[in-house]
């Protein structure tokens, strides 16, 4: 996964609350079995029309180099489906920023590279007034040319970004714990050894 | 100290506590389908990693298959390749897997409880949100994306953070004749919000759920996403043991008395703290219905569609977050303030998904069909049974036989037009009766109007053409 420490770039709004999965990235785009390409289906059903035109005045049509998008309240709720960061990536979204997000999505970015920032309505209604903003994870920062916000992240997944760790290699470290759990949980529920007739 | 049943499922799977706050939680069991797994596959391969544990899975095609004509195959190319993905990458990893002509296939959220699979004091995983579901028997069940699919695949663990112990007690009993889980639960989620539940983990309790039964229970787990929550819990009791006995993956003989025995540990201490309480009476729930493009945006089914502009906040002042969010959903939904919801005219009809398609939910909508038609201004109407085995039962039961009568489409199992990815969807502009679990814009379709109800309420929409009080018919 690619390192994620400082971000400048151009921002869009979506003055919507709960922006959901199937918006994000509409079903009839989930039948891939690959992780790329999504990014022009990002949206797609309200960046293009019935017949497939373009919607000229949808603000990531207006603005293909969008890196920035900031939104309403409990961003991502809905599925679970990871199409939707790889959607959003593809596009060149690498980080959102909203009140709050939908926990299986906000936990779906991280594992992308993608930096999803919990900030107030305020601050988000100050932000919407640049057209480009900067990114600091090192530092919780949001800057315009005049204010700067501070967000908070856990420790662990800001870690993650800042090296670009990939949770299964750190995990596979800790394999002669997993096997002594295994041993001590087996033990106390041997039903779940097999599982099955 | 005094636990929560969540604090104790939590408990006994951490593998381990790092510094920073979270945990290594061990997953005993793991639903695999074909959507939202090639890609974790794919990567376990190219990284040269194996699965952990490949008897913690079972796997099915759902989500992307055909609900006509199974006998040929499937015909969209896409589809076909996707399922026949799932097919080579189970024979590779020796998984067991319940193919397409399989009669064990159904959705992952049916079949798991159906073969005892879900158990309760598990923790259990699935690339599909409504995992949620398996919390009914007292699993500590959730949706994953895909990368923690592969991580799963590959170390049967996940870096988790625990989330917040939220409790909704339920007092009373649901009113008979009429009134389901499916209302108590859309009751709940107007009540709380689609994000009143998020960081949280739901314990559903009180006399009101005891009362119900392992699949009106799981209807409510089911639908815990749909409130924000992580997931969804019931503790187990005398039902849900008796639920599960028998069940061909369950545990039999000794074992089966071992696990009692530790399953009936598995309750939340009387003492235990919980972040939020919110206490409901069951008493006067009535049948419901919604109007927006959320499950928050519903109310009794008597309600009349509202004014955007007299939402208020907690404070009394205009909530113009939510005024301008009804409004917008209002104009997808082709509705206006002050229209009553009743007799708002339908065009389809879908009686299916992992919320409302097991044998329970069709013989109650059987009930109202029985002995009626299918009202000649609704276009289409679907039966998609969960499972195989819950068609074969409902075949056995002449439930089958009841629907076609009436007008109704008898379907091979799967997930539909729950989320249209198959070719059952809806044209733009039509509205649709659904017992599924989501109406979001789009969501059964382009244009899609949804109406989330009950299978009772969904057949009285059939009959009539329009929504209209079940209770009537009864």
């Amino acid at each position: 996964m690619e390192k994620f420490t400082t971000l400048t770039g151009q921002i869009a709004y979506l003055k919507l609350s709960n922006i959901d999965t199937d918006m994000i990235i509409p079903k009839q785009y989930l039948k891939t079995i690959k992780r790329t390409g999504l990014g022009k289906f990002l949206f797609a059903e309200m960046r293009y029309d019935q017949t497939g035109e373009v919607i000229n005045d949808f603000i990531l049509n207006q603005q293909p180099n969008t890196k920035i998008l900031l939104a309403g309240e409990n961003f991502g709720c809905g599925s679970s489906r990871e199409h939707a960061p790889w959607a959003l990536l593809d596009f060149g979204i690498k980080a959102i920023i909203a009140p709050g997000f939908a926990d299986i999505f906000y936990n779906n970015c991280f594992k992308n590279g993608i930096l999803p920032i919990k900030l107030s309505q305020a601050a988000i209604q100050t932000l919407i007034l640049y057209s480009t903003l900067t990114i600091n994870l090192g530092e919780q920062s949001v800057k315009g040319k005049e204010h700067t916000f501070y967000f908070a992240i856990d420790e662990h997944r800001k870690t993650v970004l800042l090296n670009g760790l990939d949770d299964i290699e750190k995990v596979l470290e800790y394999k002669s714990t997993i096997a002594a759990f295994e041993k001590k949980h087996f033990e106390k529920c041997p039903w779940l050894i097999g599982g099955k007739k | 100290m005094a636990k929560t049943l969540y604090d104790k499922i939590w408990d006994d799977h951490v593998v381990h506590s790092f510094d920073d706050g979270t945990s290594l939680l061990y997953i005993d069991r793991h639903m695999v389908h074909e959507v939202t797994s090639p890609q974790a596959f794919e990567g376990l391969e190219l990284a040269k990693r194996k699965l952990h544990r490949p008897k913690s899975i079972l796997a099915t095609a759902d989500h992307n298959v055909p609900t006509l004509h199974r006998h040929k195959g499937i015909d969209d190319s896409e589809s076909k390749i996707q399922v026949e993905t799932l097919g080579e990458n189970c024979r590779k990893n020796s998984l067991k897997y319940f193919g397409i002509h399989d009669k064990r296939q159904g959705i992952v959220h049916i079949i798991g409880p159906e073969q005892g699979f879900t158990l309760p004091g598990t923790t259990m995983v699935c690339g599909d949100s409504h995992t949620s579901t398996h919390g009914a028997f007292g699993s500590l069940a959730f949706g994953i994306g895909t990368s923690e699919i592969e991580q799963v695949f590959a170390t049967q663990t996940l870096i988790m953070k625990k989330s917040k112990n939220m409790r909704i007690w339920v007092d009373g009993t649901l009113a008979q004749g009429g009134v389901t889980s499916k209302d108590l639960i859309l009751y709940i989620i107007a009540r709380i919000g689609i994000a009143g539940g998020t960081g949280h983990v739901i314990e559903f309790a009180g006399p009101a759920i005891r009362n119900l039964t392992m699949e009106a229970r799981m209807s409510i787990c089911n639908m815990s996403i749909e409130a924000g929550a992580r997931a969804g819990l019931i503790a187990p009791d005398e039902t849900t043991f008796n639920y599960l006995d028998g069940r061909p993956m369950a545990p039999s003989g000794k074992l089966w008395d071992l696990a009692k025995t530790y399953w009936k540990t598995l309750y939340s201490d009387e003492a235990s703290y919980f972040d939020e309480e919110i206490k409901l009476h069951a008493d006067n729930i009535v049948p419901h219905v919604t109007w927006g493009t959320n499950p928050e945006m519903g109310g009794p089914v008597s309600d009349c569609v509202p004014d955007p502009a007299s939402i208020l906040n907690l404070d009394g002042k205009p909530d113009l977050v939510k005024q301008a969010s009804v409004a917008r959903a209002l104009e997808y939904m082709g509705l206006s303030p002050g229209m009553p919801l009743e007799g708002i005219k339908i065009d389809q009809v879908f009686i299916g998904s992992c919320t409302n398609s097991r044998i329970e939910d069709l013989r109650s909508a059987a009930s109202i069909v029985k002995g009626r038609k299918v009202a000649a201004s609704v276009k289409r109407a679907l039966v998609v049974p969960g499972s195989g085995l819950v068609k074969e039962e409902a075949e056995q039961e002449g439930l089958d036989k009841i629907f076609k009568e009436a007008g109704f489409e008898w379907r091979e199992p799967g997930c539909s037009m729950c989320l249209a990815m198959n070719a059952d969807r809806l044209e733009p502009g039509e509205h649709c009766a659904t017992t599924s679990n989501r109406n979001f814009e789009g969501r059964q379709g382009r244009g899609g109007r949804s109406h989330l109800m009950s299978p009772l309420m969904a057949a009285a929409a059939a009959i009539t053409g329009h929504i209209i009080d079940v209770r009537k018919m009864i």
